[in-house]
């Protein structure tokens, strides 16, 4: 599904990605982790096309995007949700997942037919998977933050995408909200067979939901694997899990 | 939520559609039988008004909705009015011609300047159209053969049932409240909705397909479309044009309307636009020192009224934060 090999990135002299290589299959769940600074920002939006890189390739569906405008990169099937919560902050719940389904659709630069019921069914159809219906007509910026992160992620969803990519996307929750976004995230692979990359500080997390894991180091991929492997792998414990604990 | 409080809701909805209605419709009914009422000079006032209601309304698409900080309007006001007030003066094309390509030109060139300005985000953004637009105003104050520079050009002939006082009321009535319905549908549209979003947050709308620069550059021409729409309109009131119609001073006197009127909400603009018209004229009376007048208002509204008046007043009504989707 998504493949990235030697991509490089500097910041004014500063190498924040050296060597990242990356792999996810079709209907998969991978994670990326690292030490805080490892670059798995910069990496995530080297792929949404946020940031440009230096060298390097990023193929998509065994088509080539480094580099393309984001605009076009979701139109080719990849979506994100933001670590910081990132919605339209005068808009309703609805009309934030509206906007993504109408971009999806190509209707956002039709001028003259009202807006309020176009798409209306299919918007509805991913707030109630996701547990948001009853919020719809409220302002997003009157739900909780554990709302909000939910319909960050709604809002990605929204574009209907093949590839889904999920920066940090429990950070700040409490407990009981991080397992709701892990029983989405299981459900959105399983039942829909979604592939999804993600980044994430929580380890129970991503043992938990990620088929494969891969680690990043000083802007260097340093392994990549199956959860198991990646536990045993003496370079990673070195570079981060003995680190972290 | 219960089907009985829903269907309530849809009521209550329904009944205050119909109340905006019934007000627009009287509103209109008075406006219609206004020029009977009162002295030739206040029908002229209030062409006038309609004139630049039009124009400030078509700067607050880009500014309110697009959330641009777009400060030189002004330049494709003038550009519709030099391009009727030019083709009627110097050559023999028939009226309807100047009036199609008035619009026409203005969004033109708002394509032009507006290709290199949404390349530019904020305070960048601003600052290249206010270099641009007076770059235009240069041109058409040097251009002597074309324009007359400074002296500008009077006198210009329009159709014979196009020069009564009465006829200039009703024609600018009826261009504004149409242009207004366009505006409005535009704004209720899926691109109108875009817009807000790419307003909202830039970076989102980019990561779920939207083309912002494209967004933002189609907002920019037709707000310029509709300037010259005005500026159409502004000569059949006055009958001639000066280079001060789209000197920057012009654009920050819309600019304030907008903000006097409010922002985010839709008939705002023609609020402030009414209130500015009015207040120059008074103030006009007085002292030649309108700018002053004019800066001091500024400062009252960014520090008491942010909002703006309609904004402030619906605010108070709702006692919640006002929709920025203007559908009050």
């Amino acid at each position: 599904m998504l493949q990235v090999e030697r991509l490089k990135k500097a910041f004014d002299g500063f190498q924040a990605i050296t060597d990242a290589n990356l792999l996810v299959p079709n209907g998969e769940v991978v994670a990326v982790i690292g030490p805080n600074g490892a670059g798995k920002s910069t990496l995530f939006n080297l792929i949404t096309g946020h940031l440009k890189a230096d060298s390097g390739h990023i193929g998509f569906k065994s088509e080539e995007i480094t580099n393309l405008a984001p605009h076009k990169i979701c139109h080719k099937g990849l979506s994100r949700s933001f670590q910081l919560i990132n919605i339209f902050s005068t808009l309703t719940v609805l009309e934030n997942v509206q906007i993504a389904v109408i971009a999806k659709h190509n209707f956002d630069r039709k001028l003259f037919r009202p807006a309020k019921k176009l798409l209306v069914e299919e918007t509805l159809a991913v707030l109630e998977s996701f547990g948001l219906i009853e919020f719809k007509d409220q302002s997003c910026s009157s739900l909780s933050y554990g709302d909000q992160k939910v319909l960050e992620i709604a809002i990605a969803l929204g574009s209907k995408p093949k590839l889904l990519l999920l920066d940090e996307p429990t950070a700040g929750m409490s407990p009981d909200e991080t397992r709701r976004i892990v029983n989405l995230i299981k459900k959105l692979s399983q039942e829909e067979g979604l592939s999804i990359l993600l980044t994430e500080h929580d380890m129970d997390l991503v043992f938990d939901v990620a088929q494969k894991i891969m680690v990043l180091h000083q802007g260097c991929t340093i392994a990549q694997g199956l959860p198991e492997d990646i536990r045993n792998d003496k370079s990673v414990q070195s570079a981060y899990l003995g680190e972290a604990g | 939520m219960s089907t009985n409080s829903s269907s309530s809701l849809i009521l209550q909805e329904k009944f205050r559609t119909y109340l905006g209605l019934g007000m627009a419709v009287a509103g209109i009914l008075i406006l219609l039988a206004i020029p009977s009422l009162i002295s030739p000079y206040y029908v002229y006032l209030l062409a006038t008004i309609f004139t630049t209601a039009l124009l400030a309304t078509s700067l607050n698409l880009v500014l309110g909705y697009g959330g641009l900080l777009h400060l030189h309007h002004a330049v494709f006001y003038g550009i519709g009015a030099y391009t009727v007030a030019i083709i009627m003066t110097k050559t023999s094309w028939p009226f309807a011609i100047a009036v199609v390509l008035g619009p026409l030109v203005a969004a033109l060139i708002a394509l032009v300047i507006g290709w290199f300005c949404v390349r530019l985000r904020g305070l960048y953004f601003g600052m290249l159209t206010l270099a641009l637009g007076q770059l235009v105003w240069a041109i058409v104050y040097r251009w002597n053969a074309l324009t007359n520079g400074d002296n500008g050009i009077h006198s210009i002939p329009v159709p014979e049932f196009l020069t009564s006082v009465n006829s200039v009321y009703y024609t600018t009535l009826l261009v504004l409240i149409v242009s207004l319905v366009i505006l409005y549908l535009i704004i209720k549209s899926p691109f109108g909705l875009t817009l807000i979003a790419t307003r909202d947050n830039p970076m989102r709308s980019e990561s779920l397909g939207i083309n912002v620069k494209r967004h933002r550059l189609t907002a920019f021409v037709i707000a310029g479309f509709f300037a010259g729409v005005a500026g159409v309109l502004f000569i059949l009131v006055e009958r001639s044009v000066a280079p001060s119609l789209l000197f920057w001073n012009k654009s920050a006197e819309i600019l304030i309307m907008c903000l006097m009127g409010g922002l985010t909400v839709f008939m705002g603009p023609t609020l402030g636009a009414a209130i500015l018209v009015v207040l120059s004229m008074i103030v006009g009376l007085y002292t030649e020192y309108w700018l002053l007048v004019l800066g001091l208002l500024l400062l009252i509204l960014v520090l008491f009224l942010p909002q703006g008046i309609l904004g402030y007043l619906l605010k108070s009504r709702n006692n919640k934060k006002p929709s920025m989707r203007g559908e009050n």
